[in-house]
């Protein structure tokens, strides 16, 4: 083999002589797919991508909150047994912990609706059946969340 | 099964099972415990009346169990975003799974006493 390539010698004889030469070049040709002036813009966003890095975001804060919850609920003071009416009067007397039981709703609300999406894409195969599992998963998800913030805004200790 | 694969049957594969299990059993109770907080809109008693529930041993392991599936999926998704944004996240997985692992048994021995105290009280007495 020829390392030779810098003339005409590359065409082979069955090639036959080539058309095109250094004052008569080739057309050139697009890459394929490449973004030109004339290609429609792209109908889809970064929608994923966002859903991707909030799942990351929301998973730190998520650790934070959760664990706290969970230390103030089952763990100290007697573990679950002192959890009752009065005691969620008490906590919720404060808006710090206001805050963080909207916050923690809201974020572990949408990571769960996420990522249940996720899972609902993976196994439901017919496009039917995502479409009405994904119309009760966002039901059931904004009635919840709006539920929740409800409640943790109107809440009346002195209902009685 | 396919011998000599990188993930199939081996860490990376059962820990991201493990993820999403956890994570579905996580979100299905949230729904139940918003709705039962809600309870405090309609009276005092309809509020306790419920929570008292919490409060039987069988709830408790119930409970048990939930802080087993929130602990591994707290930890395993930070090892998640070790693996994705640190440099050297994708070489250690195996090792980050052992440690997660590792404080999950520790954090769940830890959490015997607090957790399911009560219900042994409630069944054996003082």
């Amino acid at each position: 083999m020829s390392s030779d390539t810098s003339s005409a010698q590359a065409i082979g004889s069955v090639e036959g002589v080539s058309l095109y030469d250094a004052d008569n070049p080739a057309p050139y040709i697009e890459a394929p797919r490449k973004r030109t002036g004339k290609t429609p813009r792209s109908t889809r966003g970064n929608f994923e991508m966002a859903a991707w890095l909030f799942m990351r975001l929301s998973g730190i804060v998520l650790v934070v909150l959760v664990i706290g919850h969970l230390l103030i609920q089952l763990v100290l003071d007697g573990g679950v047994s002192k959890v009752g009416f009065a005691f969620v009067a008490g906590r919720w007397a404060s808006p710090f912990w206001q805050v963080w039981d909207l916050l923690m709703l809201w974020l572990a609300m949408l990571h769960g609706a996420n990522g249940l999406r996720t899972v609902i894409n993976d196994y439901a195969e017919r496009a039917n059946t995502r479409l009405w599992l994904k119309g009760l998963l966002y039901t059931a998800t904004v009635f919840t969340i709006l539920l929740g913030t409800l409640v943790i805004f109107t809440f009346d200790p002195n209902i009685r | 099964m396919p011998a000599g694969t990188l993930y199939r049957g081996r860490e990376g594969m059962w820990s991201w099972v493990a993820h999403r299990v956890t994570g579905v059993l996580i979100f299905f109770f949230l729904f139940v415990h918003v709705l039962d907080t809600a309870l405090v809109r309609v009276s005092p008693e309809a509020y306790d009346d419920v929570v008292a529930t919490y409060k039987t041993p069988i709830v408790a392991l119930l409970e048990y169990g939930l802080v087993a599936a929130i602990l591994f999926h707290a930890l395993n998704g930070l090892r998640v975003i070790a693996v994705d944004f640190w440099s050297k996240g994708p070489r250690y997985q195996k090792q980050m799974l052992w440690s997660v692992v590792g404080i999950w048994i520790v954090l769940m021995a830890g959490a015997v006493y607090p957790v399911l105290g009560h219900a042994y009280r409630v069944l054996f007495g003082e």
